[in-house]
């Protein structure tokens, strides 16, 4: 089995919100980034994927089983991380280990002590005394300890400080060495995915924008520059949401759309500044 | 081998990779038949995206320096060093010509030429 999530034709609406047709794959030992504008259904994508919304349509493979099916057998081959904690917050880290061990055939208590170890979490600790960080480490360490072979985590980066988020995109790269293991990394921080992720996709207004590595996703675009006059009529009509200001214009164009507007100061796109101008456009088309 | 990534360099990472592992080939610090380190490691090391090391090392590969065995990981090429320089006595002829055309703008005689060639080395060795 090559893929470790399946993702085809997924959908859900909500009243004001449809997600569509959404369809992507991870190959197994690759970290993908999940991004998008915030209410573009990142969220709505993983707790499809992980069961805990019901969906109109659509199929999910994790670890090569279906998600509904064969719940169970996917359930214990995924660990989940959310950006707030699903523990209770009166429970000991120990009490944490038994309350969730007893669902996993293949949990490694050796292992969780020494994840907890090198994450520095004291096990007589209570969940609420535990930094935001620390908090994001138990549930890490809990995923270990039953060897999930896909790891979802929901904007994990998100309120952590420099030190954790690079620790994170650490403990991740580590994960994924061994080529065995993959991970699903939603967030709207794309530094993080810039060096770290192999696999980009990008969710826009519940629609998919684009999945493929992240290579070809920054090498589909480049951000041109230029004068005021430069602005032409057969310029904007290629150009993919436009920043003007009293001296000149910033835009996203297709690199395929480049070579006519060779004159131009070109430079390559980053993924935020994807996000970014692809926004400015679905913003005209409300 | 010292393989760094700079963030502002401006150069696509997998460039970087590629540059620094030619020219440790160049220098002899790698020799042939060594191994690269391991695709995974490396990009867990460098905190970088697996598929750009992949893409780095197949890149290196195609142009003739490495070779990718399965399984086992990525060796040096015994053509390696000779294949940089050709490309590197390949870079000087071009220069040289448009150095060439732009002396024949200037109406620079072929013994200036020379001239301004000797002084131009002797200042790069006197540093």
């Amino acid at each position: 089995m090559d893929n470790f999530l399946e993702v085809s034709n997924l959908s859900k609406s909500f009243s004001g919100f449809w997600l569509q047709n959404i369809s992507f794959s991870l190959p197994k030992g690759y970290i993908m980034g999940l991004i998008g504008p915030n209410g573009s259904g990142k969220t709505t994508t993983i707790k499809l994927i992980l069961n805990m919304l019901k969906r109109d349509n659509g199929e999910v493979k994790v670890v090569g089983f279906d998600n509904i099916t064969d719940e169970k057998a996917a359930k214990a081959n995924v660990g989940a991380v959310f950006d707030t904690n699903y523990f209770c917050d009166e429970w000991t880290v120990t009490q944490v280990e038994a309350a969730v061990s007893v669902f996993y055939k293949n949990w490694d208590k050796n292992k969780f002590s020494e994840l907890l170890k090198r994450f520095h979490i004291a096990p007589t600790k209570k969940v609420k005394e535990l930094s935001k960080g620390m908090q994001m480490k138990l549930m890490i360490a809990c995923a270990f300890s039953y060897d999930a072979k896909l790891l979802i985590l929901d904007e994990p980066t998100s309120g952590l400080d420099p030190v954790s988020r690079d620790e994170l995109l650490k403990i991740l790269s580590e994960y994924i060495e061994d080529g065995e293991h993959s991970v699903l990394f939603s967030t709207h921080i794309t530094g993080d995915l810039e060096r770290t992720a192999d696999y980009i996709t990008y969710i826009n207004y519940g629609k998919l924008f684009f999945s493929g590595s992240k290579d070809e996703f920054t090498d589909m675009f480049r951000i041109v520059k230029g004068g005021r006059n430069e602005l032409t009529f057969n310029l904007s009509e290629k150009l993919i949401g436009v920043r003007n200001f009293s001296t000149g214009f910033e835009a996203l164009i297709r690199a395929d759309d480049l070579k006519q507007f060779s004159h131009l100061d070109v430079e390559p796109a980053t993924i935020d500044d994807i996000v970014v101008f692809t926004n400015q456009e679905g913003e005209h088309y409300e | 081998m010292k393989l760094i990534i700079s963030n502002v360099s401006g150069m696509p990472i997998y460039e970087q990779i590629k540059q620094q592992v030619k020219s440790a080939i160049l220098s002899g610090e790698l020799q042939e038949e060594e191994a690269l380190p391991s695709l995974r490691t490396l990009a867990k090391d460098l905190k970088i995206s697996v598929l750009t090391v992949t893409r780095a090392y197949t890149e290196l590969e195609q142009e003739g320096f490495v070779k990718n065995v399965q399984g086992r990981g990525c060796f040096v090429m015994g053509r390696g060093s000779e294949l940089i320089r050709e490309q590197l006595i390949c870079k000087v002829e071009n220069s040289l010509s448009e150095a060439i055309d732009a002396a024949q703008m200037a109406d620079l005689s072929s013994q200036e030429l020379h001239h301004l060639l000797d002084i131009l080395l002797e200042d790069k060795k006197n540093g």
